[in-house]
């Protein structure tokens, strides 16, 4: 029978949290790395044992974990950052010009044909890869030498590159998100990038039309479909079917579209889930009821997912990493919140149950579907 | 000859776990005790450790740890200033503490 491991980063430690196909009782191990911020833990598509941890801290810096059995153990690989040359300046909040300096990892998206290499989204924003499981981190420069860098400015969260997707059909094609600069798509390894932003309105720059500038909150793509990419931006969910050269607004019948998190159904491509957030001012749902949002339409019609999530009191965000799906029949959606619930639905939304109602702010939330 | 020296370093709680250590650090340290050195010696012992005292490349302390010895704060002496005599005898140990700044 099926497994699932749901690997979890919070504020305070990493949890690893397993279940069989049901997906309806769970083991919880943890915390890993107790008392550290645990941004990102991922497993490799390829040796599902393979996993990867970004554990930071204010005190100490950057830590990259690996584990090869399935996050039973770890141990700590390389952690220095080095950008390539000198990064020059992006700009601070207040549109002055800030040096380039690393603070950590968001996301580490491992190879999907080679375990031991992995691309890595840090703070201020870059791309970096290992191709020795961790070792060595070497930046693909090509993206921060773009030449619309000294534009390219933070938000809220900082100046972070938290998204990236690699086309499962086209292994020199990458996409990545950056808030908030936008997002980039490389057809070339990473060599060189270009951003993908045309479509995209963003009241919060001088030119809401900017080439870059756009606070992009999170990227989806199902593999069957590498052209059509899903976003949630600051506000409004946006589509594009031709690999980001333009995007169309599919917010529809949301009742907000502020948000963080978007995700695709693992079975069906035009069947997407966001969780609306009530303001950029506000970050906790409508009303205080979490509402997951389901369209079977690729976007613009939109229905509400209620059973078993909290419709009252309820003033939990769920941040950008946070939301994850199996690949089970029927499709397991996860996500996480920042109040430390993590919900699971086993039948691809329609009821809802949490798997832990405790833990630490959720940062990150992924899924593996084992044999 | 360079002399050698055993000196004793206590590291904060999550180093001391991501070194998967307990309690004091023993060292061996070649020539005089600095900070330099015993960080020298200590990143060569427990490479895990690399980035998480002081910057890779400009060495510079992290800013939210401090360096303690014989009840003095040592934290803006130069990295290549003698430690107290107490600290190259092993009679007091080093000691790395992060700052309280709550969270």
């Amino acid at each position: 029978m099926s497994k699932v491991r749901v690997l979890v980063g919070t504020r305070k430690g990493a949890f690893v949290l397993t279940s069989d196909g049901k997906r309806k009782d769970w083991q919880v191990s943890g915390p890993h790395f107790a008392g550290w911020e645990m941004y990102h833990v991922k497993g490799s598509p390829v040796d599902p044992n393979r996993i990867y941890a970004s554990q930071c801290s204010g005190w100490f810096g950057q830590v990259i974990q690996r584990s090869n059995d399935g996050g039973q153990t770890w141990e700590p690989v390389g952690n220095k950052f080095a950008y390539e040359g000198v990064p020059g300046t992006h700009q601070w909040y207040d549109g002055t010009a800030h040096p380039w300096e690393f603070k950590r990892v968001w996301h580490l998206e491992p190879s999907l044909t080679d375990p031991d290499t992995v691309y890595a989204g840090i703070e201020d924003a870059a791309i970096f890869r290992t191709t020795d499981g961790g070792q060595n981190w070497n930046e693909l420069a090509g993206l921060r030498e773009h030449g619309s860098g000294p534009r390219w400015q933070p938000g809220a969260g900082g100046m972070c590159l938290h998204t990236i997707i690699l086309d499962p059909s086209d292994p020199q094609r990458m996409f990545i998100a950056i808030s908030a600069a936008g997002a980039f798509r490389t057809d070339d390894g990473g060599k060189t990038w270009k951003p993908i932003n045309q479509g995209l309105r963003s009241q919060y720059i001088p030119d809401p039309n900017a080439e870059v500038g756009h606070c992009v909150h999170h990227v989806a793509m199902h593999p069957s479909r590498p052209g059509t990419l899903y976003m949630q931006k600051h506000w409004d969910v946006m589509r594009s079917d031709n690999a980001g050269d333009l995007w169309h607004e599919v917010s529809g019948n949301l009742p907000t579209d502020f948000g963080f998190v978007i995700d695709v159904h693992a079975h069906e491509p035009e069947t997407i889930y966001v969780v609306p957030i009530k303001s950029d001012s506000e970050h906790f749902p409508l009303d205080g009821k979490l509402q997951v949002f389901r369209s079977r339409t690729g976007g613009n019609e939109w229905e509400p997912l209620t059973k078993g999530l909290p419709q009252s009191d309820c003033y939990v965000n769920v941040l950008r990493d946070a939301m994850a799906v199996d690949s089970l029949d029927k499709c397991g959606v996860y996500f996480g919140t920042t109040g430390g619930q993590v919900y699971a639905s086993p039948d691809a939304g329609d009821t809802w149950a949490p798997i832990v109602r405790d833990l630490p702010a959720v940062l990150s939330v992924e899924v593996q579907t084992l044999p | 000859m360079t002399q050698q020296r055993q000196i004793r370093v206590e590291l904060p709680q999550h180093l001391r776990n991501l070194a998967q250590v307990k309690g004091e650090v023993a060292l061996t340290v070649e020539g005089a005790v600095t900070q330099r050195s015993v960080l020298d010696a200590l990143e060569a012992r427990y490479p895990m450790l690399c980035g998480t005292i002081r910057d890779h490349d400009t060495q510079q302390r992290r800013p939210f740890l401090r360096f303690f010895a014989c009840e003095e704060d040592l934290s803006h002496e130069s990295p290549d200033a003698p430690l107290p005599e107490a600290i190259a005898t092993a009679a007091e140990p080093l000691l790395i503490i992060g700052a309280i700044a709550g969270g």
